[in-house]
C-alpha cells in the first residue's frame, strides 16, 4: 500500500491525476477558508479569506528568488573546492 | 536511593558497560541502557537531590522540574530510537561517545549550579566530536577539528562568564538573569549559549561538521547540542529581548541558505538553524504561552529532524552519495524510506494532524498576542520556505525528480523501525496534543485545531507547494558549496598561516642574521674575556683560598698529638684564660 502511494506521487503516468487531485484541493481549501468562523482576529490580514493562500504563495516564490540571487550574486555560492 | 540516580549516571555507567561489552549484547546493552533512562525520566517528579558544599560554593548537580523534565523525556526517547537506528554498527567508540553524549546533555538539564552545567557542557563538545571524527575522513577530521575549535572556544567564554556572574552575585546556581542587561557575564554567558544554539554568525560549526559526520551521529547531533541550548536558554534567558531579533534572522537565515545547498544533510543542518530560530524566538518573547511553545517545538523537533536525519542518513549508506545534482528517482526501491521520511517532513512543514503543527503555532500565536506582528509574519513566511525545502526540494531532487540510475534497496530493518517509531511520534503527538501540553512548564490554554488555523496552514503550505511546482526550474540543486560565516576561520586560518609564513619567518630570519654576524663575533669576544677573568682572577682566588684551608689543616693536624697530658694542659690554660680574663678586666676597670 505504502508502496502504492509513493509510486502514484513518483511514476510519469500519474501526472494529469496528480495535477487534477491538487488543484480540487487548492479550491477547497480556498474555499474552506471563506466560509471558515474567525472568532478571534488579532490583526486586520487574518480576517481576508486566503491570505494565508497568497502569503504562502508570495513567501515561496520570493525565497526561491531572492535566495539565488544572493546565492549567486553575493558570492555566496562557490566552486565545491573553494576552500581545497 | 532511585530518588536521587541521575539519569546522567545511568547513561556514564551504560557506557562504561558498552566499552565492556561485544557483538549483540553490545547492541541489546545500546537499547536497554537508554530504555532503562526513559523508564526512570518518566517516574521522576520535580525535586533537587545531590546538594554539596564544595570549596566555599553550593553546587546542585541535580535538580529536576517541569522544564527538565519535558526535555530530558524527549532525549531518553531519541537516546532508544538514535540506538535503534544504530544497532547494525560495530564500532564501540561510536556507542560509547554517544552515550556520554547524552549522558552530559542530561548533566546540562538536570545542573542545578553553574559549575556542574559547564562541566557537562564540555564534556558534551567531546563526546559529540567524535561522532564526526567516527567518519575517518580527511574533510570529516578537519570538519572535526573545526568543531571542537568553536566549542572550546564557546566553553571558555561561558567559563568566563560563570566567573564573573559567580563575583558579581556570590551564587553559583542557575536560574535567569535578570539583572543588569548588557552587563559582561550576562553577554558573556548569552553567547556561548547562543553558540551552542547556532544562532547566525555563530552557527557555521553545525552546517559545516553535521554533514561530515557518521550516518548514525547525525542523527544524534541533530537531537542534542542545539536543543540543550534552548533548554539552558528558556531557563537563564526568558524574555531577553534580544533573541526576538536573532531567532527571527536565524529562521529565515536557514531558509535562504538551504534554497543554495546540494548537500542534503547539511540542508538539514539549515533547517535545524531555522527551527531553532522559532524557539529562540520564543525564549526572547517570554510569555508563558512563548516558553511553553519554544520546550514544545523543541520536544517535536527533536523527533521529526531525528527522523528526517535518520531518512538522508539512510539514503547515504544505501547509495553512498550525498548530494542532490547526483541523486535522484530512488523511490522505486526505497518506498518505506520516503514514506517515513515524508511524515517527518510534513510534520517539520507543521501540516495538521502532524506535531508541528500543535508546536509551531504555539510560538507564532504568542508573537501575535505579544503585539509582534513583524516577527509573526516573518516566521509564518519562514513555515513556506521549511516544507519548500524539507518537505519539497530535498525528497523530489532525493527520491523522484531524474533518475540517477541508482536502484539500492531498503535500509536494513533496525533503520526503518527507528524511523517508524520517530514517526509515530510525529503523527501522534499531532494528533493528541494535549499528553505534550500536559508535560510543558506551565499550564497550557491553548487549542490548535481551530477552523481557521487548519485552513490557514493548509493554504500556506499548499500554495507553497503550487509555486515550487511552478517554479522548478528555478530551484535546481547547483554543484557548488556555500560560503557560511566559518569562511572566517577556514580562510582566516589561512591568513593567520601566512603571517607566520611570511612576517614572522623574515623577522626571525632577521634576527638569525644578526646573531650569526655580529652578535655572533661579540659574543665570541665577550667569552674570551670571561674566560680570561675565570682562568686568572677567580681560579687565583679560589686556588688561594684552598691552599691557605690545606695549610690551617696541617697545622691543627700538628696540634692534635694524642697525649691526654697535652689535652688537660691546654684546657687549663683556657679555663685560666675564660675565668682570667673578666678577672683582669674586672680588676682594671676604675
Amino acid at each position: 500500500m505504502i508502496a502504492r502511494l509513493v509510486n502514484f506521487f513518483g511514476e510519469k503516468r500519474h501526472s494529469r491525476r496528480r495535477w487534477k487531485l491538487f488543484l480540487k484541493l487548492l479550491v477547497l481549501i480556498v474555499i474552506a477558508d471563506f466560509l471558515v468562523p474567525r472568532p478571534h482576529v488579532d490583526y486586520f490580514w487574518q480576517a481576508i479569506p486566503g491570505w494565508a493562500a497568497i502569503f504562502g504563495f508570495i513567501s515561496c516564490a520570493a525565497i526561491i528568488f531572492i535566495s539565488k540571487f544572493i546565492g549567486h550574486s553575493g558570492g555566496i555560492m562557490r566552486d565545491e573546492d573553494y576552500y581545497d | 536511593m532511585i530518588e536521587g540516580l541521575h539519569p546522567a549516571l545511568l547513561m556514564l555507567l551504560g557506557a562504561l558497560l558498552l566499552s565492556l561489552l561485544r557483538g549483540i549484547w553490545q547492541k541489546s546493552a545500546s537499547v536497554l541502557v537508554p530504555l532503562m533512562v526513559l523508564l526512570r525520566v518518566a517516574q521522576m517528579s520535580p525535586g533537587s537531590f545531590g546538594k554539596i558544599h564544595f570549596a566555599g560554593v553550593d553546587l546542585v548537580m541535580f535538580q529536576a522540574d517541569k522544564l527538565s523534565l519535558v526535555f530530558a523525556l524527549v532525549f531518553a526517547i531519541m537516546a532508544v530510537i538514535g540506538n535503534i537506528y544504530a544497532w547494525h554498527i560495530n564500532d564501540t567508540g561510536q556507542r560509547v561517545s554517544a552515550f556520554l553524549y547524552i549522558g552530559s546533555a542530561y548533566g546540562v538539564v538536570f545542573a542545578g549550579d553553574w559549575f556542574t552545567l559547564l562541566v557537562a557542557w564540555e564534556v558534551m563538545a567531546f563526546a559529540s566530536a567524535y561522532l564526526i571524527f567516527a567518519s575517518s575522513s580527511a574533510a570529516a577530521v578537519a570538519a572535526g577539528f573545526r568543531y571542537l575549535m568553536v566549542h572550546i572556544v564557546g566553553g571558555v567564554l561561558l567559563f568566563g562568564g560563570i566567573v564573573l556572574h559567580g563575583m558579581q552575585t556570590g551564587s553559583y546556581l542557575v536560574g535567569p538573569l535578570d539583572y543588569g542587561q548588557g552587563g559582561l557575564a550576562y553577554n558573556l554567558i548569552l553567547i556561548s549559549f547562543m553558540l551552542n544554539a547556532a544562532v547566525p554568525p555563530l552557527s557555521a560549526w553545525l552546517t559545516d561538521a553535521y554533514p561530515e559526520a557518521t550516518v548514525t551521529g547525525a542523527v544524534f547531533l541533530s537531537a542534542f547540542t542545539t536543543k540543550t541550548a534552548v533548554y539552558v536558554l528558556i531557563r537563564n534567558y526568558p524574555g531577553a529581548e534580544v533573541l526576538i531579533g536573532f531567532g527571527v534572522a536565524m529562521a529565515l537565515y536557514g531558509v535562504v541558505f538551504a534554497v543554495l545547498e546540494n548537500d542534503c544533510r547539511r540542508l538539514l543542518g539549515y533547517h535545524i538553524i531555522s527551527q531553532v530560530g522559532y524557539m529562540v524566538a520564543a525564549v526572547g518573547i517570554g510569555s508563558e504561552l512563548a516558553l511553553n511553545g519554544a520546550a514544545s517545538h523543541a520536544f517535536a523537533h527533536i523527533l521529526y529532524k531525528g527522523l528526517l536525519f535518520m531518512g538522508a542518513g539512510a539514503v547515504i549508506l544505501m547509495t553512498g552519495r550525498r548530494k542532490l545534482t547526483e541523486l535522484g528517482g530512488l523511490y522505486r526501491t526505497m518506498p518505506i524510506t520516503v514514506f517515513l521520511y515524508m511524515i517527518g517532513a510534513l510534520a517539520i512543514s507543521a501540516f495538521p494532524l502532524f506535531s508541528g503543527f500543535v508546536s509551531k503555532s504555539m510560538i507564532i500565536s504568542a508573537a501575535g498576542g505579544d503585539g509582534r506582528a513583524t516577527a509573526m509574519l516573518l516566521l509564518t513566511g519562514a513555515s513556506s520556505g521549511t516544507f519548500l525545502h524539507t518537505g519539497l526540494k530535498l525528497p523530489f531532487y532525493m527520491f523522484f525528480g531524474k533518475d540517477c540510475g541508482l536502484r539500492p534497496p531498503e535500509p536494513p530493518l533496525n533503520m526503518l523501525l527507528a524511523m517508524g517509531i520517530a514517526a509515530l511520534f510525529c503523527i501522534g503527538i499531532g494528533i493528541f496534543p494535549q499528553l505534550l501540553y500536559a508535560l510543558l512548564p506551565y499550564p497550557v490554554d491553548y487549542h490548535p485545531y481551530s477552523g481557521a488555523h487548519i485552513t490557514e496552514s493548509l493554504g500556506l503550505l499548499m500554495f507553497t507547494l503550487l509555486a515550487f511546482v511552478l517554479f522548478l526550474k528555478y530551484l535546481d540543486p547547483e554543484k557548488t558549496i556555500s560560503l557560511d560565516t566559518d569562511w572566517v576561520y577556514r580562510r582566516g586560518a589561512r591568513v593567520f598561516m601566512w603571517i607566520a609564513r611570511h612576517p614572522v619567518q623574515i623577522w626571525e630570519q632577521m634576527l638569525i642574521t644578526l646573531g650569526d654576524g655580529a652578535g655572533l663575533r661579540l659574543m665570541h669576544r665577550l667569552s674570551r674575556i670571561s674566560l680570561r677573568i675565570d682562568t686568572q682572577v677567580v681560579d687565583t682566588a679560589v686556588n688561594g683560598v684552598a691552599l691557605t684551608a690545606q695549610r690551617i689543616g696541617i697545622l691543627l693536624r700538628n696540634l692534635q698529638t694524642g697525649i691526654v697530658s697535652h689535652y688537660a694542659w691546654a684546657m687549663i690554660a683556657g679555663l685560666i684564660v675564660l675565668l682570667g680574663w673578666p678577672l683582669l678586666a674586672a680588676m682594671g676597670a676604675p
